[in-house]
């Protein structure tokens, strides 16, 4: 059982780092909905960790993606190339799936970015500026809008590297033996 | 936009957390008005080429990102230990947020540009 370096990186990308961010915004809004104008002052530690680790994890998913996965999409293939090295130019070769890039990526490379801004901002009301998220309402409401925004643009975000990722898959580089061959 | 001053009834001022909300909405939208302007003129795209494996991408980002992160800063400096009218800042940083979705739709994009 192999797996390729190009492989390995897109599944870290888009598994742990976009995978982990988008559930730990699940959770963010959940924990959101439950805390109210009585949430302790200072915020608790498991939530410290739980939110750095949710914006860590928001912004190494767009940075990863944009400066090691999409290069290696959007690479120029050289005359004669095989197209299953260059996603991006697989997928526009045939216009029955050039949409998968001419839409899917093209909104998929600029919505993400959405999301880590919005869950900065989420994390930065919640650890330091919780005296005020408790004393005014319609600060938890907005505050929730923006949550709930950065988690549809990462859900777009990913649902769309996913698909594109299974019609064009990114490959290629050094080849790692995960397991035994099979006999 | 107004500035109050904390009072008795209510003195956590919301200065700090309406910088943060209104420039998130602000850098967003910088993201999205970036995007479509680079997908329509070459020569930005070509400016905006920080990094030549990411392309345009790479400066539209990063340019977006800086501009997020100096409105932050300008607007907690100003806002600091003061409230502002709330209401206000919530409306236009949603307004921005949900343009900055708009502009980074392909098909609206395309719209925007005439094609």
């Amino acid at each position: 059982m192999e797996i390729t370096l190009r492989e390995l990186i897109s599944a870290i990308h888009g598994m742990l780092f976009g995978g982990f961010f988008l559930m730990a915004l699940f959770g963010a809004i959940v924990l959101l909905l439950s805390t109210h104008s009585d949430s302790p002052t200072p915020t608790p530690r498991w939530q410290t960790f739980y939110l750095i680790a949710m914006v860590v994890l928001g912004w190494a998913a767009v940075l990863s993606g944009a400066y090691i996965i999409y290069p290696w999409y959007r690479a120029l293939a050289p005359a004669g190339a095989d197209l299953a090295l260059y996603p991006k130019a697989l997928l526009t070769a045939h216009p029955t799936t050039a949409g998968w890039h001419s839409f899917g990526m093209e909104w998929k490379e600029h919505v993400a970015w959405i999301a880590p801004m919005a869950a900065t901002m989420v994390a930065f009301v919640l650890l330091k500026q919780r005296a005020a998220w408790n004393a005014h309402r319609q600060v938890r409401a907005t505050v929730l809008g923006f949550a709930a925004a950065a988690f549809l643009a990462a859900a777009i975000a990913g649902g769309w590297g996913a698909m594109i990722n299974k019609k064009a898959p990114v490959q290629g580089g050094q080849t790692y033996q995960l397991m035994g061959s099979a006999k | 936009m107004t500035d109050i001053t904390p009072t008795a009834q209510n003195p956590t001022p919301n200065g700090p957390v309406a910088a943060a909300i209104l420039s998130c909405g602000l850098g967003c939208f910088f993201l999205g008005v970036l995007a479509v302007a680079a997908d329509g003129s070459k020569a930005l795209a070509a400016a905006l080429n920080f990094s030549n494996p990411s392309g345009p991408l790479s400066g539209v980002t990063t340019v977006a990102i800086a501009l997020w992160l100096l409105c932050w800063a300008i607007l907690a400096a100003r806002w600091r230990n003061k409230s502002v009218a709330f209401g206000k800042i919530t409306g236009a940083a949603f307004t921005l947020l949900a343009l900055s979705l708009l502009l980074t739709f392909p098909p609206f994009g395309d719209l925007f540009l005439g094609r």
